[in-house]
């Protein structure tokens, strides 16, 4: 009885093949940029051990494979070592996505026995100065000995390096950082604008020019070192003309849970209004997958808006993305005005052509209009008190 | 980087950092590494299943052809193991 044969109902979706634990919001990084959310300081307790297995041995069982492990720092967690050994033994493929603090010879060796996949390593930079400023910690040393670490157990390097205004100048040296460690694959993510970098966006947004040099530059190095070295580069979407397919649609593959256990279609998600997000406390794995409200929401096309749902290239890119289109406009259902058929592309390149001021020289005395904030508690906290601090 | 040679001799296995197994849920075999997962189809599936680092493509071959009851395989197996070491999904022990 379909009214309008350009809305589709959603079909039952398949399962959450990619489940990612955001295991602490804790850190001892302090990154400009992080996703997380700004008001992470007001959020509840973390769940504990039995919660995690619980959500492992569900969503296994309902074909989540690839695990992703984060945070905040999941090393931070004293009990990552069982729910790896836990995902190891249900089958998942196990990727750590770390910051190396806390990642000694010790607990390497005991994840390793417990069965770990993969561990991502972030840098901030190649530089110790730039890489200390942006993290506001002194890690850069610290990061390079686990670096050697990672190699020495025998696991695939992967470095993941977020990309912005005041390091993209830096790819080359960058990428032979990464060759000079023995990395396997590098990847240069050009700063998705959420939580902490939406908060800091006029500092970090590059100009088209330091976007399309780093390109180049990666091009080149990509045709010198050939495959031994594979380099991701994350499109900076910013400077695109179509959305990304966000996430594949929400609640599509990606299954995310939060520290306090709120299940989410994305890590960025709890932001977007009308939307009660269900808790692993309270609901099972499937129930929440395929039948809470706030999953089923997004799902299919009838919660589009003019011009996606008329849009021949609604299938493939779902409007992209949910998050952007609300930060920008206000309205989660509004198309993402990366895309320059939104009638808000315009917030997008007024946003690009502010960038195109020359960047300082050194970039932390620049003449910035604003100081960055550091993700941090206490920022956090300041940016959004508590009620009963009020 | 020199492709390695691949013949009837090669003893493939899956590469480091990969995992081959059998997904019910996608009633599917997949090839899971760092941060992704390749859904592969029936004849993929089953010529990566033997490819255990110890056997050669010809038994490999001789196998798959006793079990699918078939024959002349070995080209279309030895063309696969080859577009699975440039993708590298395999390596080709030295």
């Amino acid at each position: 009885m379909a009214a309008n044969p350009l809305v589709n109902a959603p079909a039952r979706p398949g399962p959450p093949l990619w489940l990612l634990l955001e295991l602490t919001y804790r850190c001892p990084l302090h990154c400009v940029f992080c996703y997380n959310p700004t008001d992470f300081a007001r959020t509840g307790a973390e769940i504990g051990t039995d919660d995690w297995l619980r959500v492992l041995r569900q969503a296994r069982a309902l074909g989540a494979v690839q695990l992703g492990l984060s945070g905040g720092e999941p090393l931070a967690r004293d009990d990552l070592e069982p729910i790896v050994a836990e995902a190891h033994r249900l089958g998942f493929y196990s990727n750590l996505i770390t910051s190396g603090v806390g990642l000694n010879d010790a607990r390497l060796r005991a994840l390793k026995d417990a069965g770990l996949d993969h561990i991502q390593l972030s840098f901030q930079d190649s530089t110790q100065q730039m890489n200390d400023f942006l993290s506001s910690t002194r890690t850069f040393e610290l990061k390079s000995t686990v670096a050697a670490l990672i190699k020495q157990y025998d696991y695939p390097m992967v470095l993941n390096v977020v990309l912005h205004r005041l390091n993209i100048d830096h790819v080359e040296e960058i990428l032979e950082m990464a060759l000079r460690f023995g990395a396997d694959y590098v990847e240069l993510a050009n700063t998705q604008y959420y939580g902490w970098a939406w908060h800091n966006r006029e500092q970090l947004l590059p100009s088209r020019s330091q976007v399309e040099r780093a390109e180049q530059t990666m091009k080149g190095f990509r045709e010198r070192v050939g495959s031994r070295m594979q380099i991701y580069f994350v499109v900076p979407d910013y400077f695109e003309r179509r959305p990304k397919a966000c996430m594949n649609g929400l609640g599509s593959i990606f299954l995310t849970i939060a520290p306090d256990g709120t299940a989410l279609p994305c890590h960025a998600a709890r932001m977007l209004p009308g939307l009660e997000f269900p808790n692993v406390r309270d609901s099972s794995i499937e129930d929440i997958w395929y039948g809470s409200a706030s999953f089923n929401h997004f799902r299919g096309d009838a919660w589009m808006k003019e011009p996606c749902r008329s849009c021949p290239e609604k299938a493939r890119d779902f409007g992209g993305c949910r998050c952007q289109a609300y930060l920008l406009t206000g309205d989660p259902a509004n198309a993402d005005p990366v895309c320059d058929l939104s009638p808000h592309h315009h917030l997008v390149t007024e946003a690009v052509v502010r960038a195109e001021r020359p960047v300082a020289d050194d970039p932390r005395q620049g003449p910035e209009e604003k100081p960055l904030v550091f993700r941090s508690a206490r920022n956090s906290s300041r940016l959004f008190p508590s009620r009963d601090e009020n | 980087m020199n492709q390695p040679v691949v013949d009837a001799l090669s003893r493939p296995a899956v590469a480091r950092g990969f995992r081959l197994q059998w997904e019910a849920a996608q009633n599917a075999h997949v090839l899971l590494y760092p941060e992704g997962m390749i859904k592969l189809n029936t004849s993929a599936g089953e010529i990566l299943k033997r490819c255990d680092g110890a056997t050669t493509i010809a038994d490999i071959t001789v196998d798959l052809e006793r079990a699918f009851a078939t024959s002349n395989l070995s080209e279309d197996v030895i063309r696969f193991v080859a577009f699975a070491v440039e993708k590298k999904w395999l390596q080709i022990p030295s």
